[in-house]
């Protein structure tokens, strides 16, 4: 299932200012890849490029090439409705849908994709629930609003949501953000779970979670205020938190940055 | 002994702590202040109990905020002072409406009973009792029903193609227009309605003429209403939907409908509520009429507001009963579609609860 993704040129703006710029990378299949790098860097945009969302936003345009495994996600007949549903995503905020319950949460995704029989759905949404290590506690309670539960919680169920359409890739902006440790740490299993059968991108502000759940790590930065994010480099996780070959990189890391 | 008697402490003083009007130290001040105000308004012979009453509402605030000042210090007596302005205004504003409802009630029960609301003024002469308004509040229904089925779709599709949809110079034409369109007089739709449909197709005079034109006004208020709703959504709620691949049309139709089903509601009612009371469109196209129409495609029919209107130019006693009775009815009908809307809103809300 899992597919590789090969970027190259990649520039995105909003409106005229230029967030990223001229960014080429691979992100290898079934594996984790972290994203690190300053506030405002752009590691956002950049991961939204890759599943077409950053064009939801007013003005935002996208230019240079995204592959998943040899298609052009930003070809001239590309539907980004399907790249959307190969390319999942979990958003920093936890964002449940308010007026469904829990199992229509989870099942948003798959009504869509032709997915009705109710026995099929059961069987789907408690698939998902259990990946996402949120099935013990909410079995009881399906039928409640997902607004309902706590922020871990809401966050879980959105993995859940993401997971149950099986895309082929999940992009994650920032899901620990608003967690506590033992719900980052389920969700930091949960990861490394995942990309058995998933490609993973995980973009975090927290340098040991990169080097506990990532393969490899991509470090982002910025010359300076105003002007664009580019990526510095992408190596293996070890390489980068050990020896990286920029040393812009290891000051960040190591905390000395700025 | 000394452990029986109690040990008088005072108490330590405290930077958070500090000197309070007592609870009821406000409402002892409203009662003051409006015994005063009648005191001073019949002393000075002052007709008008407004003046009485204004007299009082001074008193209240001024003495209150002297009094808070002297105890509670300056910060406390300013907001001492601006809710009782707030309040003030609150009784101010509050007066006319319970007024109004009150002496529409006591001059509308008159006559308003089941005979009334079940009978049309078909053979009943303007002069002599008896009679209803079951031809108007009919008409009225009609009408505003057809009103609402014209303009509720239109309305809606121009907002959710205004918040979801549209960009560049079509959607501010779009804008603009409904601008314009919110600030057309009632009567000159009614004038636009009148000689387009009337006077230039030749239809006759109708309910569904009366529609169109009380349409006109509502759809404007339908746009503005529900395109601040569908504002509201957050807008991670649509990336939310959009990322998981569901395609936008059923993003909106899923997600951020149902989301704002409860404003959007809301909102249709205020605006039906609205143009329920209208009354110069209808005078110039439904026509009036004394028998009861129950087609509003053909011929003329008569509505609550025109009812009312002609009633009171008929000025005798029974037709100023009838007129009342009518309002009342009028009143009433707008309340319960309020109530409606409200009910409606709270139990379509979004509920975070367990
Ligand atoms: N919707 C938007 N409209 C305009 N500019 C934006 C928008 N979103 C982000 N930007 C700009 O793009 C740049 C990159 O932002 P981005 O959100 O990608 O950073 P980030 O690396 O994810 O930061 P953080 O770590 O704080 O989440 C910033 O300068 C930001 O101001
Ligand atoms: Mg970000």
């Amino acid at each position: 299932m899992a597919k590789r993704i090969d970027v190259s040129g990649l520039t995105a703006y909003y409106g005229k200012t230029k967030a990223i710029e001229d960014i080429s990378m691979t992100v290898e299949p079934r594996s984790v890849t972290a994203f690190i790098g300053p506030s405002g860097c752009g590691k956002s945009t950049f991961l939204r490029t890759l599943n077409r969302m950053h064009e939801v936003i007013p003005h935002a345009t996208v230019s240079g090439t995204v592959l998943l495994d040899d298609e052009n996600l930003y070809g001239p007949d590309v539907d980004p409705v399907a790249v959307r549903r190969t390319i999942g995503m979990v958003f920093q905020r936890p964002n449940p849908f308010p007026t469904m319950s829990i199992y229509d949460n989870v099942a948003a995704g798959l009504k869509l994709n032709g997915i009705r029989r109710r026995g099929e759905l059961d069987a789907l949404v408690e698939k998902s629930l259990r990946s996402a290590n949120l099935w013990n506690e909410v079995k009881d309670r399906l039928n409640k609003p997902g607004a309902g539960l706590s922020g871990g919680q809401q966050q879980r169920l959105c993995i859940a949501r993401a997971i149950a359409v099986e895309p082929e890739v999940l992009l994650m902006d920032e899901p620990c953000s608003a967690l506590d440790p033992i719900s980052t740490l389920a969700i930091e299993d949960l990861i490394s779970e995942l990309k058995e059968r998933f490609t993973i991108v995980i973009v975090t502000h927290n340098m040991q979670q990169a080097a506990r759940v990532s393969d490899r790590t991509a470090f982002f930065n910025l010359a300076a205020v105003g002007q664009p994010g580019r990526l510095i480099e992408i190596d293996a996780t070890e390489r980068i938190f050990s020896n990286p070959t920029v040393q812009a990189t290891e000051d960040y890391i190591s905390g000395r940055f700025g | 002994m000394s452990t029986t008697t109690k040990p008088t402490v005072t108490p330590p003083a405290s930077v958070l702590t500090q000197r309070r009007l007592p609870r009821w130290a406000p409402a002892a001040t409203a009662l003051g202040a409006v015994v005063a105000g009648i005191g001073i308004g019949a002393g000075a012979g002052l007709t008008s109990e407004i003046q009485w009453g204004l007299i009082a509402a001074l008193l209240f605030v001024g003495a209150l905020h002297v009094l808070s000042t002297r105890v509670e210090g300056s910060r406390k007596a300013k907001d001492r002072l601006a809710t009782s302005l707030v309040w003030v205004c609150f009784i101010l504003a509050v007066i006319p409406l319970v007024s109004l409802l009150e002496y529409t009630i006591r001059k509308g029960a008159k006559v308003l009973d089941g005979y009334f609301l079940t009978h049309s003024m078909n053979g009943v002469a303007t002069i002599e009792p008896g009679g209803g308004v079951y031809h108007s509040l009919l008409g009225t229904l009609e009408q505003v029903a057809l009103a609402t089925l014209i303009s509720a779709p239109i309305g809606l599709l121009t907002a959710i193609y205004l918040v979801e949809y549209g960009r560049g110079p079509l959607a501010k034409a779009v804008t603009f227009f409904v601008d314009v369109m919110t600030g057309i007089p009632s009567i000159v739709a009614g004038l636009f309605v009148l000689s387009f449909w009337i006077i230039w197709l030749d239809f006759s005079f109708s309910g569904f003429a009366g529609s169109m034109a009380l349409s006109i006004l509502m759809m404007p208020v339908v746009v503005r209403s529900t395109e601040e709703m569908l504002k509201l959504v957050p807008n991670e709620l649509r990336e939310a939907s959009l990322a998981l691949g569901v395609p936008k049309w059923r993003t909106i139709l899923k997600v951020v409908l149902p989301t704002a089903v409860g404003g959007i509601v809301t909102g249709l009612m205020l605006a039906v509520a609205r143009i329920t009371g209208e009354t110069a469109p209808v005078l110039l196209l439904v026509y009036g009429a004394a028998t009861i129409n129950t087609n509003p495609f053909d011929g003329a029919q008569d509505s609550l507001p025109l009812y009312i209107f002609q009633q009171w130019k008929n000025g005798n006693e029974p037709s100023y009963d009838r007129a009342w009775a009518a309002a009342l009815v009028l009143i009433a009908l707008v309340m319960a579609l309020n109530l409606l809307a409200r009910g409606v809103a709270r139990w379509k809300a979004p509920k975070p609860g367990h």
